[in-house]
């Protein structure tokens, strides 16, 4: 059976546009309310990312932080996790779901263990934002095993040689940093200089799908169209914690803004 | 897991960085790889070069001040009655504490490299305070990130990092102390690592810190083995070398250059922070069996919930309230090459009391953590026994804690 993730990019591509990527945090603010948002972005979103909130990032802007140790706080577990992941599955059991973390979530779970439960709640991918290449080989095959795929990280301070063997041992999909940031920065590039680095990347492996994230938002996403797919995720973290602010049913505002940005791709 | 023989302890690391197979690695973004391997191939290189070596050991010597102090502590071995306790008073140098051999070979390193910036974490304030120094010594642009906890608690090396230059980042998420101020400095530098150079404050984070940081607080060790022969002709049949470990900076290097003598010679005691008696909160992943686990970058032992998220410490003493431990600890423990014990704030604060009482001499809390435990223990010791415990740190960055929890007197005697 072909990965979701996979179909969901040949589906973008029919319509010619990028897919579409989300980036939310499980547990945000609730666990019930997570997956409310979860359903409702779905028919815009292409991928659904879902952070695994960690109390230590080392590689998250303070929109994200906020977002996980806001989860964090409301009492989130791995467990909880899976039955997020479950629960949306049930309502919507071909989108994708990428679970997204910190290499320490999945090792005090256990590798396998972990990687059984994403099976049975119907995890598609995984991105491990601490475990580069090449230390992350042995796990990546584990997860190949398991028709999940491994989603390798690539930086602008990657080196040439570096991105061709990492590619080389990619799955079908991977992640480009847009830029030298954590997340959510302030795009410090223009986004034609990050589609001259993107190609540069894709150049290497055509076939492979490259999305490009850290960064994107409604105002920047227009630009980027050209690329194989697109992350927001600190947009979506910020709207949330806007909404909690402000009273706001964060589900219906994160649900606008994930249109608007569909619209903008489109 | 064992210890190889003549080699140091720092490169014993296998091709990933992990020690013993486990412990350490590179558990960081991939923005990072690039950097971390560049500070890698430059370190290697400049570890062998002799003329790099004089310009540190010229720096160590004109600069930082060596060798530091190693005295007889005459009043407190005739107060306890058992084994001779000296120590090594590492806060003669420059700054007060052995943070400025770190923070030294950082700027060097930086110098080398081309960077004009250098970011560093601090808990104490000791190794942000002796990173701003040396920043301004070699010219080079230098923020520090603190926690607004430590901040509030530290504020005489607080002042002395703006003396310096140095601008001073408050970080306030999570439990505000190092650990967040770590997280947020390696942040900082995923962020900007093209044009500035990052100093971990201590033997901790991605390998390569671990073992820049290690080489230079070795100063310590190979200090005290000239003293040691010096004062007693050889090394001592029964030598014992406390000290407190937080991340593990000072007594790695206050252990180092006696690595390959035989445990029953020359034994190591690393003393961590228990906390506040009255808390289950500790800072003492080590005395108290915490799982590995993952933190800035190393696979350590580090207090973790179930879930793997780190969880808050307590200690009285900011420069040990760190849940992990350093990659080298961990293997020294797991070797059993050193031995780890605990000391409560409480008994930390009696050990201030009582070396202050009889010697003059000021351990500041982190240290006093050592001295607790070491005259614990040297009072069942022979004779014969030469206890040395280093006091890496001095208390004048402490006073506010001191003169609430002890009274006014014990700030200003000495």
């Amino acid at each position: 059976m072909l990965n979701p993730i996979s179909a969901a990019f040949t589906k973008a591509k029919q319509e010619n546009r990028p897919a579409l990527l989300t980036y939310t945090v499980a547990g945000d603010s609730s666990k019930k309310q997570s997956l409310n948002i979860l359903k409702s972005i779905s028919k815009n979103a292409d991928i659904l990312e879902v952070g695994v909130p960690h109390n230590t990032p080392v590689a998250d802007g303070s929109q994200i932080q906020t977002s996980a140790y806001r989860a964090i706080k409301n009492g989130i577990k791995v467990n909880d996790i899976f039955k997020i992941v479950k629960d949306f599955k049930k309502f919507d059991k071909n989108k994708p779901v990428i679970l997204m973390g910190y290499y320490n979530m999945i090792f005090q779970y256990g590798e396998n263990k972990f990687l059984n439960k994403c099976k049975l709640s119907g995890v598609n991918g995984l991105i491990v934002v601490d475990l580069p290449w090449p230390e992350n080989k042995d796990f990546a095959k584990k997860c190949k095993k398991k028709f999940i795929y491994f989603i390798q990280l690539l930086s602008p301070t990657t080196t040439k040689i570096r991105l061709k063997k990492i590619i080389k041992d990619s799955h079908p999909m991977s992640y480009f940093i847009s830029m030298l940031s954590t997340t959510g920065g302030k795009l410090k590039v223009s986004p034609k200089e990050i589609i001259k680095n993107y190609f540069k990347i894709k150049k290497i492996n055509p076939k492979k799908k490259v999305v490009i994230g850290f960064g994107i938002t409604e105002k920047t996403i227009g630009k980027l169209k050209s690329a194989d797919g697109l992350v927001v995720g600190s947009a979506i973290c910020k709207e949330i914690s806007r909404s909690l602010k402000h009273r706001q049913n964060p589900v219906t505002n994160v649900s606008n803004l994930v249109k608007k940005l569909k619209n903008k791709i489109k | 897991m064992k210890i190889k023989k003549k080699i140091p302890l720092i490169d014993q690391a296998n091709k990933f960085g992990f020690w013993g197979g486990k412990f350490g690695g590179n558990f960081v973004p991939e923005t990072l790889k690039k950097p971390i391997e560049d500070l890698e191939i430059l370190f290697n290189k400049l570890k062998k070069d002799k003329r790099f070596i004089a310009e540190r050991d010229k720096y160590f010597k004109n600069w930082v001040g060596s060798p530091t102090r190693f005295i007889k502590l005459k009043n407190l071995t005739k107060h306890i009655g058992g084994a001779q306790i000296w120590s090594k008073v590492v806060s003669d140098a420059n700054g007060g504490a052995h943070k400025i051999y770190n923070a030294t070979v950082h700027c060097l390193l930086a110098k080398r490299s081309g960077k004009k910036v250098v970011i560093g974490d601090t808990g104490a304030g000791y190794a942000g305070k002796m990173l701003s120094m040396a920043a301004k010594k070699f010219d080079l642009k230098c923020k520090i990130f603190m926690g607004a906890k430590d901040i509030a608690r530290q504020q005489p090396n607080v002042k002395a990092i703006k003396k310096n230059g140095a601008e001073v980042i408050p970080v306030y998420s999570g439990s505000q102390t190092l650990v967040d101020a770590v997280s947020e400095c390696m942040r900082y530098w995923v962020a900007n690592c093209d044009t500035t150079a990052m100093c971990v404050g201590s033997t901790v984070g991605p390998a390569v810190f671990v073992r820049i940081c290690g080489w230079s607080t070795s100063q310590i060790s190979r200090e005290l083995k000239v003293q040691l022969i010096k004062e007693f002709g050889s090394i001592p049949k029964k030598l014992k070398l406390y000290n407190c470990v937080g991340g593990g900076s000072s007594s790695f290097g206050f252990w180092n250059e006696f690595m390959h003598y035989n445990k029953k010679q020359c034994e190591f005691i690393g003393v961590e922070a228990g906390g506040p008696t009255k808390s289950k909160k500790h800072a003492a992943p080590l005395t108290y069996g915490s799982k590995i686990g993952i933190l800035h970058g190393a696979a350590q032992y580090v207090n973790q919930n179930s879930d793997g998220q780190i969880e808050e410490t307590e200690s009285i003493s900011a420069g040990l309230d760190y849940p992990g431990i350093s990659p080298l600890h961990c293997f020294l423990k797991d070797t059993k090459r050193a031995r780890y014990t605990a000391a409560s704030d409480e008994q930390a604060l009696e050990a201030y009391k009582l070396v202050t009482r009889f010697e003059k001499l000021r351990p500041s809390l982190e240290p006093s953590h050592a001295f607790a435990v070491a005259i614990k223990e040297a009072k069942k010791l022979s004779k014969d026994t030469i206890v040395v415990v280093n006091s890496c740190g001095d208390a004048y960055k402490d006073q506010e804690i001191l003169e609430k929890r002890l009274g006014k007197k014990y700030v200003k005697s000495n």
